[in-house]
């Protein structure tokens, strides 16, 4: 099951540049939410500092508070413990190149030194149903490469990876900028599908998907949260005209 | 434009665009042509002399005929064996220092600048440097001390290989399984260094060509041995050594075996070279890049 985040006061830092200030905000729990604003806001910074991808930069650094569930995950916890309950899924597919689509699956699991053989099968059936790639992979689990797969297909197997290691957050990087419009509509009915057992954030530049997908939707500009309510709220009637302006199209 | 400036200026990229295609193939035919003619010329004075006694005959004394190489194709194995436990590990590790852990740090670049060094160092000077630290030390030529010289000249290869390899790596492989909770160290050698071995087979199998062929670093380490040993604390012959005692004898029956020798020794680094491949390459999927 999916737990809720609670941002306190977030900064984050790439060398001197200030590229998140003071973030607060809550987000609820076996929900899907939004990110939205322009090239450069914040939001990709933001999500990486949810599971510490951010300090993977030599020259990133953060202050703040960010609790997942019951653990400040930045007082509490190391990164690798962090990362195994907060799932990523990146804008560009990163299947394993040299693993087929099984041990991409079960890639997560093997390599925290996990083993049992009829577990793993049952953990990559399961991630790959959910994922909905199974139907389309299952006769090529071991013969084929990750890579071998199209760009559509590969976000799914990165998303059952993610989903392999049973993380209870499922952060979401732009994950359908880089697919067709089928496949980005099959990404959006999974993300449909997984956020009824996940807590799921995802940053688009796309406004109809924020607005498909997510129960709300935060709006970022220049490293700062201007808003954050329902969806349908921050669609209809925003309440600070920053964010009107963006959603209509007069700039970003 | 003119549709007869059109005409003329598709005319001239049609010929430029089969210049460039004729330059290229040229370019290919005089670098695959030395080793053809290498090839054949060995083929043409060595396969004459090669038959079973040259794979299982020791050297005659010199003025009788016959006789064989055995022993320092053995020799050959072992020295090329000991030198790959030698040099490959280091040189693996040490690139995987470079790329991975000490990026960016001064001491990577001093190692870095140090391998560089190494790899121009000449290679009778590395046989002097290890006859003065390993044979003086041990008081006697060995195979040793032959092995150690080769490993050390691979260092350098291996390990630059290794670091330019890793480097290739996409960043997005190495944040996926971050992002997954595996611990960096893990990462790196189960990912980053798996995704890169094709390329780092391919450096260990250039370095291990390289010192295959050697003599100068035997001269004042192996020795040489005109008869069979397997032993690592005793003087051992290597084909090079052989081949370059024998190129040098006034007798023509040494002559021949070593027009044979420098065939086998050829043929032997193509078939250990293909058989890495083929042990390595097995078990890769289809698709994978």
């Amino acid at each position: 099951m999916g737990v809720g985040i609670e941002v306190k006061n977030l900064n984050a830092w790439y060398g001197t540049n200030h590229t998140l200030q003071d973030i607060n905000l809550n987000i609820p729990a076996n929900h899907a939410t939004a990110l939205i604003g322009p090239s450069g806001c914040g939001k990709s910074t933001f999500v990486r500092c949810l599971n510490r991808m951010h300090e993977t930069n030599p020259i990133a650094r953060v202050t703040g508070s960010v609790r997942i569930g019951d653990i400040d995950i930045y007082a509490d916890a190391k990164p690798v413990q962090i990362r195994r309950r907060v799932g990523m899924v990146f804008q560009r597919p990163n299947p394993f190149p040299t693993m087929s689509i099984y041990d991409n699956v079960a890639s997560g699991l093997k390599l925290n030194g996990y083993s049992n053989r009829r577990v793993l099968d049952e953990i990559v059936e399961k991630s790959l149903k959910n994922s909905a790639l199974w139907d389309e992979v299952k006769d090529d689990l071991r013969k084929k490469s990750g890579a071998s797969l199209s760009g559509g297909q590969q976000q799914r197997l990165c998303i059952a990876r993610a989903l392999a290691v049973d993380p209870e957050v499922l952060l979401m990087d732009e994950p359908a900028s880089a697919l067709d419009p089928v496949s980005t509509s099959k990404i959006e009915d999974l993300i449909f599908q997984l956020k009824s057992q996940y807590t799921i954030v995802i940053v688009t530049h796309n406004m109809q998907q924020a607005a498909r997908v997510a129960e709300k939707t935060g709006f970022f500009l220049n490293g700062r949260m201007v808003e954050f309510d329902a969806t349908h709220k921050i669609f209809t009637n925003p309440s600070d005209k920053r964010t009107e302006d963006y959603i209509t199209g007069r700039f970003g | 434009m003119s549709a007869e400036t059109f005409k003329f200026r598709t005319r001239m990229r049609t010929l430029t665009d089969s210049a460039v295609t004729a330059l290229s193939i040229l370019a290919t035919v005089l670098v695959v042509a030395p080793l053809v003619a290498i090839f054949a010329y060995l083929v043409f004075k060595g396969a004459s002399s090669l038959n079973l006694d040259f794979f299982t005959k020791i050297p005659k004394p010199e003025g009788e005929s016959g006789g064989g190489m055995a022993n320092a194709i053995v020799g050959s194995g072992i020295l090329l064996g000991v030198a790959s436990l030698l040099g490959v590990p280091i040189g693996i590790g040490g690139g995987i220092f470079l790329a991975e852990f000490g990026r960016g740090t001064k001491f990577a670049n001093a190692v870095r600048f140090t391998a560089d060094v190494l790899n121009g160092v000449p290679s009778i000077v590395m046989g002097l440097a290890v006859y003065s630290l390993v044979v003086v030390q041990q008081k006697t030529f060995s195979a040793f001390a032959g092995g150690v010289a080769l490993g050390i000249m691979m260092i350098p290869t291996v390990c630059r290989t290794t670091e330019e390899m890793l480097l290739m790596v996409p960043h997005a492989v190495r944040e996926a399984a971050l992002g997954l909770g595996v611990p960096n160290w893990r990462s790196v050698l189960s990912i980053t260094v798996k995704t890169a071995s094709p390329g780092i087979i391919t450096g260990c199998m250039l370095a291990f060509a390289r010192v295959a062929g050697e003599t100068a670093p035997l001269l004042f380490t192996a020795l040489g041995n005109s008869f069979m040993s397997t032993s690592l604390n005793h003087p051992i012959e290597a084909l090079p050594l052989q081949i370059y005692i024998f190129a040098n004898s006034p007798y023509d029956d040494q002559h021949r075996l070593a027009w044979a020798g420098s065939l086998v020794l050829i043929v032997l680094i193509v078939l250990a070279v293909s058989l890495v491949r083929y042990v390595t390459s097995r078990g890769v999927l289809k698709g994978a890049s």
